[in-house]
């Protein structure tokens, strides 16, 4: 859903930036006092609404665990060392020197979802990173051609998003998954799958809201004005739209996340079984299930945790930075 | 009516052939020789040299689209590597299966989530709200494959109400008709085996339906919430009209439009989750068949998957379209 978005300013012809805009600042000093600024308001907004908290919490608590895993962990991840006590009937418990018990391979289970949590930050942020900018810059390019208009720019726009259709004609998990099966049993195929697979969204979502703005009456006054096109869309339309963009990216983090564990669960992801991630630590407790659900409940609820922390940040942001939930 | 589906039909056809030059593109991206890249590290030259002849990977690349697309116009979508066989036969004989637990999940979905997105909606800030919100919260984040996993073990390893694995237990003698298990059971009168088959589909049903359950759920909320406060509600509250008239006939109907497209777009996702679905319960559609793939590196199979659920995604897309004009009066004007 994309959102309309005002210029936060009084939107007079000098005086087209938005909060993006260093020189609103400056101009505004007023602006302070009042919090008019979009994202000032956002962030108010947000402190006030207990799942943004609640979001931010768990978002940061994530950060920081998959940061600072090598402190916390007692041991080193995916080693195996007691492999020796795991039988094919039994994995051992919760004991005094390994908290959450051992999983199947014989590593020790807490350390493992801390180093998971690591893997799962690095490959959800940079593969929504990847989508982001490729999208965003396929968004811009249709976007910023499609605002300026005549005929040159509409072939733009509209080639550029012929490809994103073709994009989004396929699932974006199935997408995802050729692209991994063809690149092999690496990070790297993982971050290039998950990316690419969120690259229409985002070139949907920016050229929507690029769009959007390009038929505000701030850019008729900048272009009035004799302001240089490519100057009213980098300055003025862009740093309006990008709103939902960073809205999507924060959602999408979650979407990523479990994608990440969804391609380990196909085996797609990495190639070591004893590594420490969340998806493959599900497909290894899958044989034991009956016996040790455990082994599977810790990743399964780390992952939904998570991927909650995301999405509850990621839409409160989205209502506070809708100017049509301010009161 | 009929122009506009025969116009959305002329511009699928520019999309499939970008679609599949982008396929051929990327199989042809590979590094290396690709019939090696194809069959992987251990092929024997024998088995190369079969896969070149077939693929015509030693002709012109111009040559290779030509024959390519050539095929793809026939209705000839390459065979499988492994096994030979063409890839469309594969899909054929397992999509009934597929297309019956995506209906399976859609009811579920469907519903369940109507009603719950309307009395959230009715009872905005209540607790009812409040534990349907958070409970769709949880649906989306909610990884599928955890959650098929989970309900495996709960309904049917401990409780064992409901099967673990297949389609129909092997103890049964069905007759085999349409390919739909459920169908066949009624149409042949072997009701024991349309039993079965019903309760084979509960499980993946639940998993697959969850998300569009939420999603469902959700947006029906809002867009019940925003029709609840139009003007034309208000004027029917004055003219003393019963509350389940105005819900009915003013509200609901209102209100689904956007469900309509939600639904149309989670029942095209539904065929790509059923990858994961299918895994979990041993369900034998096409979802398993592409994991199979996946992990025998059967790139004909999965490109020939790709285009398959990219047409059926086109065309549930059309049909939401089209159901627009049934449900709002408004859309067939213009």
């Amino acid at each position: 859903m994309s959102i309309p978005m005002m210029p936060a300013g009084p939107g007079g012809p000098g005086d087209p930036g938005g909060p993006g805009d260093p020189a609103t600042t400056m101009l505004e000093p007023t602006a302070t006092e009042h919090g008019t600024s979009l994202w000032r308001g956002a962030v108010q907004r947000l402190r006030r609404n207990p799942a943004a908290i609640i979001g931010a919490l768990i978002v940061l608590a994530f950060v920081v665990v998959a940061i600072i895993a090598p402190l916390l962990a007692p041991y080193q991840p995916g080693t195996g060392e007691w492999a020796g006590q795991v039988t094919p009937g039994k994995v051992p418990g919760p004991s005094d020197e390994h908290v959450l018990g051992l999983d199947s391979f014989g590593s020790d289970m807490l350390t493992q979802l801390l180093y998971g949590a690591r893997q799962s930050l690095v490959y959800g942020v940079v593969s929504t990173a990847v989508g982001l900018v490729v999208g965003a810059s396929l968004g811009l390019l249709a976007g910023g051609f499609g605002a300026v208009g005549g005929r040159f720019g509409k072939a733009v726009d509209t080639l550029v998003m012929r490809l994103v259709d073709i994009m989004l004609s396929v699932p974006s998990l199935l997408l995802a998954v050729s692209i991994a099966a063809v690149l092999g049993k690496n990070a790297y195929a993982i971050i290039i799958a998950i990316g690419v697979a969120q690259v229409p969204i985002f070139a949907r979502l920016l050229r929507g809201s690029m769009l959007a703005q390009g038929r505000s009456d701030y850019v008729l006054a900048a272009s009035a004005l004799g302001i240089r096109k490519r100057r009213i869309v980098m300055s003025h339309v862009l740093p309006n739209s990008l709103g939902p963009t960073i809205v999507q990216a924060t959602l999408n983090l979650a979407t990523a996340i479990i994608e990440v564990a969804a391609l380990s669960y196909l085996g797609l992801g990495e190639g070591n079984p004893a590594v420490a991630e969340w998806g493959r630590m599900l497909v290894a407790a899958q044989d034991r299930f009956a016996v040790d659900p455990r082994l599977a409940i810790y990743p399964g609820v780390a992952i939904a945790i998570t991927a909650l922390g995301f999405t509850l940040f990621g839409e409160a942001l989205r209502e506070a930075l809708d100017p049509r939930s301010r009161r | 009516m009929l122009r506009f589906t025969l116009r959305r039909l002329a511009l699928m056809v520019p999309l499939l052939a970008g679609l599949s030059l982008l396929l051929f593109v990327w199989v042809r991206a590979l590094p290396g020789d690709p019939a090696r890249a194809l069959l992987g590290q251990r092929a024997t030259d024998e088995s190369i040299a079969r896969v070149t002849e077939a693929y015509g990977f030693d002709q012109p690349v111009l040559q290779q689209y030509g024959t390519y697309m050539g095929s793809l116009l026939r209705g000839d979508f390459l065979s499988s590597i492994r096994d030979g066989r063409p890839v469309l036969e594969g899909f054929l004989e397992r999509f009934p299966a597929t297309i019956e637990l995506a209906l399976a999940a859609l009811l579920f979905a469907v519903v369940l989530g109507i009603p719950l997105g309307y009395l959230a909606a009715r009872y905005q800030g209540r607790w009812l709200d409040s534990v349907v919100v958070s409970g769709s919260l949880l649906g989306v984040t909610i990884p599928v494959f955890f959650l098929a996993i989970l309900l495996k073990l709960v309904f049917a390893n401990w409780l064992g109400i409901f099967p673990t694995v297949g389609r129909l237990d092997p103890r049964i003698d069905a007759t085999d008709v349409t390919g739909f298990a459920v169908l066949d059971g009624l149409l042949t009168r072997e009701f024991d085996a349309a039993w079965d088959a019903i309760m084979h589909l509960v499980l993946p049903g639940i998993a697959l339906g969850t998300i569009p359950l939420a999603i469902i759920v959700r947006i029906t909320r809002a867009s019940v919430a925003e029709v609840m406060h139009e003007d034309y509600v208000r004027t029917a509250e004055s003219k003393g009209l019963a509350r389940s008239v105005i819900s009915r006939r003013h509200v609901l109907r209102n209100a689904m439009l956007p469900v309509a497209t939600t639904i149309g777009l989670q029942t095209g996702l539904l065929f790509s989750g059923a990858v994961l679905t299918e895994t979990v319960f041993g369900f034998n559609g096409i979802g398993s068949y592409l994991f199979s793939a996946i992990s025998q590196r059967d790139y004909p199979v999965l490109q020939g998957y790709i285009i398959f659920i990219a047409i059926i995604y086109s065309l549930i897309n059309l049909a939401v379209d089209l159901l627009y004009g049934v449900i709002d009066p408004r859309v067939r004007v213009s």
